[in-house]
C-alpha cells in the first residue's frame, strides 16, 4: 500500500509518499532556509517569516481565532455559569433564556454549563490523546525509518496490523470492561490506537532525510542514532510534526466523541459526547430540545474543521512550493 | 500477481490472528473479574453462595483451566462459529444475534462507501476546475469532513424527521409490520433506510472531495501534465489524465478509512435505532453483555480485512503496475 491516507482522522487528503497530497505534504524538508552563519539569527528569520505568512494566510487566521475562541470558553465559561454540569437547576426542557443560556436539559441540568465543562473535556482528550499518539508515531516512525533492515520490518509489521484493525472497534472492546472511566484513560487508550497512520508519514520522511549530507556528517562525527534522531532528523521535520499532531489533535477529539456517545464516555464529570448521548437516550429528538443536542456537536464541528483547516494553511506557509500555486 | 494476494492474504491472516487474541486477553487481563461483575449484580446473595456460585462460573466459563487450555478452546469454538450465549436476548447464541443484525449494518455500509467515494471523488475533480465551485465546495467540504457522524444524523433526523416528519427516527421498519417480502415491507425498509444512509454520505463525500481536488492539483503540476500540455493536448485530456493518477492514492486512502466509516456507520444507528450492529453494541454495552461485545468485535474486524481484501483485487484491475508485478507486492 503505497497510501498513507491519514487513517485515524476523517482527512482531508489520503497522502502518499509520492504524491503528497496537500494534506501532510513535503513541506518539511522544503522549509530549512538557507545557510546564515549565526544559529539564533536564522531562527528569528524563520520566525518573522512564519509570522508573516501565517498573517497572510485567511484560513491560518480563522482557524487559530476559532480554536482561541473554544479556548478560552473552555477556560472562563466554567467561572460564568453559578451551576455545576450536573446539578439540577432549572425547570425541566426550557429553552434559551437569560437565566439559562442554552437553556436546561430533560432534567432541568444547566446545558450551558455542561457545555463549557465538556469543552475543557475535548481540549483535554485531543491534547493528551493527540499528544500521546504523535509522540508513539513519531519513536515508531523515526526508529524504523532511519535503522532500517530487519527493525523496519517488524515495526512496519506492527504498524499495518494497527492501522487495519478498526480503532473504535478495539477502544470499544477495551473502555468496556473498564470499571471506572476517566478523562485520562479515555486519553491514554486514544493515544495507544492512533498513531499509525503517523508512524507511517513520520518513517517516510525519516528516510528520505537520513540520506542527506548534513545527517551523513552527524554520522561521520560519531553522533549516536537517538542524538541524531533528536538533534538532526527531528528539527529538519519539525513543521510536519507539529502538523500531524494538530490531525491527531483533531482526530483524537472525534474517537472521544463518538466513544462518549456509545456510552462508553467518562463514568464521572461530562463531555461533549455524553452530552449528545443524553439527548438521544432522553428523547430530546423526539421533543424538540435542539438546544440540547446541538452547540455539543457544532462546537466539536467548528474545533476540528478549524484544525483541518489551519493545517492546510500551515501546509502551504512551510511549504513554498504550494505557496506559488 | 499470486505472490502479491499471497502476501497479503498471510497479512490478513495475521491481523486476523491478532485481533482474536486481543478478543481473547482483554475480558481476561482487565483490571476487574467478569465473574465477579456477574455475581455482584444479583444482589442479597450470602457469602456462602457466592462462593459457590464464583467457582460453578469459572467452571462453566472454562475460566479454572491453565491459560493456554484457555486460549485453545477459545480458537477451537470459534472455528466453530460459537461466540457464547447473549445475555440480552438470552438464550439466543450470540452468532445467531449478530447474524440477525448484520444484514443492516451491510445494507448501510456498502452503499455509503461506494456511493460516497464516487460522488464525492467526482465532485472533488469538478471543484479543481473552476475557481467559483471551488470556493464553496472546499470550505463545505472541510465542515463536513470534520462534522461527528453521529451529530450529523441528529440534526438530520431532528430536522427532517421530527420537525418535518418527513423520515421515521427510529428502528428498520415500521412497528405494525413483520418481515415479509411483500412491497409494504420493502417501502418501508427503504423508508428507514435513507436518512441514516443520507447523514453517513454527506460525512463522506465532504472529505473524498477535499482528497480528490488537492490530489488534482498537485498532478496538474506533474511533469506528465506538462509534457502532455507542451504536446498541446486538449484541457480536457489532460484534467483526464490527472483524475486517473489521483483515484489510485484514493483507492489505498479508502483502505484505511474503512475503520472510520464503519465507525461512523455504528453511531449512526444507535441514533436512528437502527437495528445492526452498532445498535447491538449500544445494547451490550447497557446490558454489559460480554460475549456480545466479543463477538461483534470480531465480526467487524473481519468485515474490514474482507474489504480491504476487495479493495485490494480492485486495486491490481485498476492499476496495470501491480497487475504486470512492476510494484511488487507493496501496492
Amino acid at each position: 500500500m503505497a497510501g498513507l491516507g491519514p487513517g485515524a482522522p476523517r482527512t482531508v487528503a489520503p497522502f502518499d509518499e509520492t504524491t503528497q497530497g496537500v494534506t501532510l505534504g513535503g513541506a518539511a524538508v522544503a522549509a530549512a532556509p538557507g545557510v546564515p552563519e549565526d544559529g539564533s539569527v536564522r531562527r528569528i528569520t524563520a520566525a518573522r517569516e512564519f509570522l508573516h505568512f501565517a498573517r497572510g494566510d485567511r484560513r491560518v487566521v480563522v482557524g487559530t481565532a476559532v480554536l482561541v475562541f473554544f479556548l478560552v470558553v473552555a477556560v472562563v465559561g466554567p467561572f460564568l455559569t453559578p451551576y455545576g454540569p450536573s446539578d439540577y437547576v432549572g425547570p425541566p426542557g426550557a429553552p434559551p433564556s437569560a437565566g439559562f443560556w442554552f437553556g436546561t436539559t430533560t432534567f432541568g441540568q444547566d446545558v450551558f454549563a455542561q457545555f463549557v465543562h465538556g469543552l475543557r473535556t475535548s481540549f483535554v482528550v485531543g491534547a493528551l490523546g493527540g499528544g500521546l499518539a504523535a509522540v508513539v508515531g513519531m519513536a515508531v516512525g523515526f526508529v524504523a525509518g532511519y535503522r532500517g533492515g530487519l527493525v523496519d520490518e517488524i515495526l512496519n509489521m506492527i504498524t499495518n496490523t494497527v492501522l487495519v484493525i478498526p480503532t473504535l472497534a478495539v477502544l470499544i472492546i477495551i473502555v468496556a470492561y473498564l470499571q471506572a472511566r476517566g478523562v485520562l484513560v479515555q486519553a491514554l487508550f486514544i493515544g495507544l490506537t492512533s498513531w499509525p497512520w503517523a508512524a507511517r508519514a513520520i518513517r517516510a520522511q525519516t528516510l528520505s532525510l537520513r540520506t542527506r549530507e548534513f545527517v551523513d556528517l552527524a554520522r561521520m562525527s560519531g553522533a549516536s542514532t537517538r542524538q541524531i534522531i533528536v538533534g538532526e532528523i527531528a528539527p529538519n521535520m519539525s513543521s510536519y510534526l507539529f502538523m500531524a499532531f494538530i490531525l491527531l489533535f483533531g482526530g483524537a477529539i472525534l474517537i472521544a466523541a463518538t466513544l462518549d456517545f456509545i456510552g462508553l464516555g467518562p463514568t464521572e464529570g461530562i463531555s461533549l459526547g455524553l452530552m449528545m448521548n443524553n439527548a438521544v437516550l432522553w428523547a430530546a429528538l423526539q421533543l424538540g430540545l435542539w438546544w440540547w443536542f446541538v452547540p455539543p456537536g457544532a462546537a466539536i464541528t467548528a474545533i476540528v474543521g478549524a484544525l483541518y483547516v489551519m493545517n492546510v494553511g500551515l501546509d502551504e506557509i512551510f511549504n513554498p512550493r504550494l505557496r506559488e500555486l | 500477481m499470486g505472490r502479491y494476494f499471497g502476501r497479503k492474504l498471510a497479512f490478513y491472516g495475521l491481523t486476523f490472528f491478532v485481533a482474536v487474541t486481543i478478543d481473547w486477553l482483554i475480558p481476561r487481563f482487565m483490571p476487574g473479574d467478569p465473574v465477579q461483575l456477574m455475581i455482584s449484580r444479583i444482589s442479597a446473595l450470602e457469602a456462602d453462595a457466592v462462593e459457590r456460585m464464583t467457582t460453578y462460573f469459572r467452571a462453566a466459563f472454562g475460566l479454572d483451566r491453565p491459560i493456554w487450555e484457555q486460549y485453545a478452546n477459545f480458537w477451537l469454538a470459534l472455528l466453530h462459529g460459537d461466540l457464547g450465549i447473549s445475555v440480552w436476548q438470552f438464550p439466543q447464541p450470540v452468532t445467531s444475534v449478530i447474524m440477525g443484525a448484520i444484514p443492516y449494518s451491510i445494507a448501510l455500509l456498502v452503499p455509503v462507501i461506494v456511493v460516497g467515494w464516487y460522488v464525492g471523488n467526482n465532485l472533488g475533480a469538478v471543484a479543481a476546475r473552476r475557481r467559483w465551485l471551488d470556493n464553496r465546495v472546499l470550505p463545505l467540504g472541510y465542515i463536513l469532513t470534520a462534522t461527528p457522524y453521529m451529530w450529523l444524523a441528529i440534526v438530520l433526523a431532528w430536522l427532517l424527521g421530527s420537525t418535518l416528519r418527513l423520515f421515521p427516527i427510529s428502528g428498520g421498519y415500521g412497528f405494525g409490520l413483520a418481515p415479509s417480502l411483500s412491497l409494504e415491507f420493502i417501502a418501508s425498509l427503504l423508508h428507514h433506510w435513507f436518512l441514516p444512509f443520507l447523514s453517513l454520505l454527506l460525512v463522506e463525500i465532504g472529505g473524498w472531495a477535499i482528497g480528490m481536488r488537492n490530489l488534482i492539483i498537485y498532478e496538474l503540476e506533474a511533469d506528465y501534465t506538462r509534457y502532455l500540455r507542451a504536446l498541446g493536448a486538449p484541457e480536457r485530456l489532460v484534467r483526464h489524465y490527472a483524475f486517473r493518477n489521483a483515484l489510485l492514492p484514493q483507492l489505498s486512502g479508502l483502505a484505511l478509512k474503512l475503520g472510520v466509516v464503519v465507525a461512523g456507520a455504528l453511531v449512526t444507528e444507535v441514533v436512528f435505532a437502527y437495528p445492526g450492529l452498532g445498535y447491538l453494541i449500544l445494547q451490550a454495552i447497557i446490558n454489559q453483555d460480554y460475549f456480545l461485545l466479543q463477538g461483534a468485535f470480531l465480526f467487524i474486524v473481519l468485515g474490514v480485512l474482507i474489504a480491504n481484501f476487495v479493495i485490494d483485487i480492485v486495486y491490481v484491475v485498476v492499476d496495470p503496475r501491480t497487475r504486470l508485478g512492476l510494484q511488487g507486492g507493496n501496492a
